[in-house]
């Protein structure tokens, strides 16, 4: 299988980049890692008619703590960048979760988070952990730079709010006020099928209290679902047997699986209970190992 | 390099987007006219003429086409030959020296890493990319690092073992 015909343009400068995609017609894509674009154009499910290739545009490659406590990857950040990451280690527990579950290695060493979050798959596990960490999405475009809260950028399967000529630059976790939780569970058949379930956890505490919590599921809709009222229940609150189980029970409700070959509607539901009642419990377990 | 075109017939034939790309393939240097659309597993085995790297599934799962580019082991069925402009390519015919196997593939031999050998360059090149950056990695390592490449006979212990067998090689000879 090959791509059909298209015009492939590797720009130097975002500038460069972002002139080529104002100008460059109707259907025109971002190459970064490729590793969702390049088979979908195989399968023809996607023919662009230029590719504006980013990978020759310095200065994107990057991820960095920034003193103020925020996360910043740049666009040209590969998962394999960001499973290694010293950076994420203590810092980030869910994203150091989920760094090792995507896809697999060799996809790991191309593919990027930030084209992750383009590609807008309800299987993408990036999303997840973004929208449950409340991150959002930098888009530079002619007129400059904006930031998409992710629960505003995804709006629905393989669709994003990016004008045809925006460059998502960069995706940003917000700076946490608490101690950061949390982690990303998913059961897949092999490793780099998609997931049958992915479940996100990001919570904050101070003391014993929950200040924050983000909770957000992956494959069990059309789109990727923040479990907002799960997460609300955690909130003010400490956590506890209890106040687990009321999260794991409305993160369950918040699904909206499909029963298919990956295993029954009920049987997903069930997984989301269980992931995210282990992701809290580990999180007591450790937080009580420290103490 | 020639690349030779089906005459659809159409406008658009006489618009072919060509590229000329430099590359260093194995450590030689080649420069090839392209289309854009080419794939690099296309490149390497009907440009080059290297067939050693396999097309398996051609979807991303199998890692058969497993190469290294710039010393990263990635999937060139899904990698456009374009991209590798100004980087340097290493295919399993790059492995061995003249008169002696890669202790990688000194290990294959040794442990039997292999029954059909189809999925073995892409395993071989996989297991170059984890022991380059981590020269004594544990059973869990291997196998974690192997995960993007399958192997249909099943014959995972071995291919394991082999690797294993191969970095212990690699740092008896430092």
């Amino acid at each position: 299988m090959f791509p059909s015909r298209f015009r492939y343009e590797a720009p130097h400068s975002l500038d460069e980049a972002i002139g080529l995609l104002h100008d460059g017609g109707d259907y025109v894509k971002v190459l970064a890692g490729g590793q969702s674009l390049v088979p979908m154009m195989k399968l023809r499910f996607a023919s662009p008619e230029m590719l504006v290739d980013i990978n020759d545009v310095p200065g994107l490659a990057y991820h960095r703590a920034d003193p103020d406590g925020s996360l910043h990857i740049g666009a040209l950040c590969r998962h394999a960048d960001l499973e290694r990451s010293d950076v994420l280690k203590g810092t980030q527990p869910t994203m150091a979760a989920a760094a090792p579950l995507v896809a697999d290695p060799l996809v790991r060493n191309r593919g990027t988070l930030v084209g992750s979050l383009c590609h807008a798959d309800p299987q993408g596990d990036w999303a997840s952990v973004m929208l449950a960490l409340g991150g959002s999405v930098i888009a530079q475009g002619r007129g400059g730079k904006r930031a998409i809260p992710l629960a505003d950028f995804v709006t629905g399967p393989f669709q994003n709010v990016l004008e045809h000529d925006e460059i998502a630059v960069e995706a940003v976790v917000p700076p946490a006020k608490g101690a950061r939780a949390g982690g990303y569970l998913k059961l897949e058949r092999r490793v780099g099928d998609f997931a049958t379930v992915g479940t996100a956890v990001a919570i904050e505490t101070l003391g014993d209290t929950v200040i924050r919590a983000g909770i957000a599921l992956t494959g069990v809709g059309g789109s990727t679902i923040g479990a907002t009222e799960a997460a609300a229940a955690l909130t003010g609150k400490p956590l506890t047997a209890e106040t687990i189980a009321e999260a794991a029970e409305l993160a369950a409700a918040a699904a909206q699986p499909r029963t298919d070959h990956r295993g029954t509607a009920e049987y997903k539901r069930h997984l989301v209970r269980v992931f995210v009642s282990r992701i809290l419990g580990g999180t007591v377990a450790s937080a009580e190992r420290a103490a | 390099m020639t690349m030779v075109y089906d005459d659809l017939g159409d406008e658009a034939a006489e618009e072919i987007p060509v590229r000329k790309i430099r590359f260093t393939i194995n450590g030689k240097k080649k420069v090839a006219e392209i289309e854009p659309r080419l794939l690099l597993a296309d490149l390497i085995r009907r440009g080059v003429g290297l067939t050693g790297t396999h097309r398996g599934c051609d979807t991303t799962n199998c890692g058969a086409c497993t190469v290294l580019v710039d010393g990263q082991a990635i999937k060139s069925c899904t990698m456009l030959a374009v991209q590798v402009d100004g980087r340097e390519v290493t295919t399993v015919e790059g492995l061995a020296s003249a008169s002696e196997l890669h202790p990688i593939q000194e290990g294959f031999k040794q442990e039997h890493g292999l029954q059909c050998g189809f999925c073995t360059p892409g395993m071989m090149l996989a297991a170059k990319d984890l022991l380059d950056r981590n020269p004594d990695p544990s059973e869990e390592d291997v196998r974690w690092a192997l995960s993007g490449n399958l192997c249909r006979c099943t014959g995972y212990q071995n291919i394991v073992k082999s690797v294993l067998w191969a970095a212990e090689k690699l740092r008896a000879e430092g």
